[in-house]
């Protein structure tokens, strides 16, 4: 096994033992907390993907800001410890068949994508300068419509914020 | 490629590991002798009133939104910054486009008060 191997299984290990922490915690201070593994794990991930870009993204987004977010809404909430957490509601069959193409299609992707495995290591260091010229030169249209995106975002959160 | 990561790695290690011998290091060497006054949460040397847990304004939560929005401009600003002096001046007014779409969305928060506090 080579140190990338073990490199990307301590990572995996990191967002699928907090995501279960997520997922299991009866707290929810907990399960917020534990989060930011998860999104760490994921950061780690796709510096292993050579996504240096994405990984910094993802620190400065998800940990920097919707984490944040989370903790804030979490603190919003009338009771924190000991929620019950699941609803009354027990629907075995639908759940059960709405899991099962969940997981056929996801099989599915797993097996009939054609994998690229790139032999040795790529000489490329770095995307940001690449994004950054992708950005403003072939994808200028999206990027623009992005900034349409957010402010659509700004000004619901500003409607929001003054709607008692 | 993965040896460029080595000075991000010991900065987690070493944060990773003054964490751990941080807060049981006092555990560790310090000696037990409780009373109430002690094993009472820490509060700036004042009593302790009401529960730390209690609901706070929804108003953080409100500044935490418009912050990840903004938070979200940043990254798409800093590739663009990498490589400004090649992109040039139609970079700089294509960017300036993004600023300003997204400052006619400031426009109407300050407008809004919605960065008010009262």
């Amino acid at each position: 096994m080579e140190l990338t191997d073990i490199i990307f299984y301590i990572f995996a290990l990191v967002t699928i033992g907090s995501a279960m922490i997520v997922v299991f915690s009866r707290n929810l201070v907990y399960s917020a907390f534990s989060l930011m593994f998860t999104f760490l794990g994921v950061a780690g991930l796709y510096v292993l993907l050579l996504a240096d870009f994405l990984a910094v993204t993802q620190l400065m987004i998800y940990v920097g800001g919707i984490l944040v977010l989370m903790i804030f809404g979490v603190m919003l909430t009338h009771r924190v410890v000991n929620v019950e957490i699941s609803s009354g509601a027990m629907r075995v069959i639908p759940a059960t068949i709405v899991v099962g193409v969940f997981l056929g299609t996801l099989l599915l992707v797993l097996t009939r994508t054609k994998w690229m495995v790139m032999e040795g290591s790529p000489d490329v260091i770095g995307t940001t300068s690449m994004i950054g010229t992708a950005l403003v030169t072939d994808y200028l249209l999206p990027f623009e419509v992005s900034g349409v995106v957010l402010l659509v975002a700004i000004v619901a959160a500003a409607f929001m914020a003054r709607k008692r | 490629m993965l040896l460029e990561y080595l000075p991000l790695v010991l900065v987690l290690a070493v944060s990773l590991i003054f964490g751990i011998v941080a807060t049981n290091a006092s555990w560790l060497f310090g000696p037990r002798r409780p009373d109430p006054e002690k094993l009472s949460t820490y509060e700036s040397g004042m009593t302790p009133v009401r529960t730390a847990r209690q609901r706070f304004s929804v108003r953080f939560y409100m500044v935490a939104m418009l912050f990840i929005v903004f938070d979200i401009e940043v990254v798409f600003m800093y590739p663009w910054a990498v490589r400004f002096k090649d992109l040039g001046w139609f970079g700089f007014w294509e960017m300036l486009v993004f600023v300003g779409i997204l400052m006619v969305g400031y426009g109407y928060i300050v407008k809004k008060g919605a960065l008010e506090w009262d």
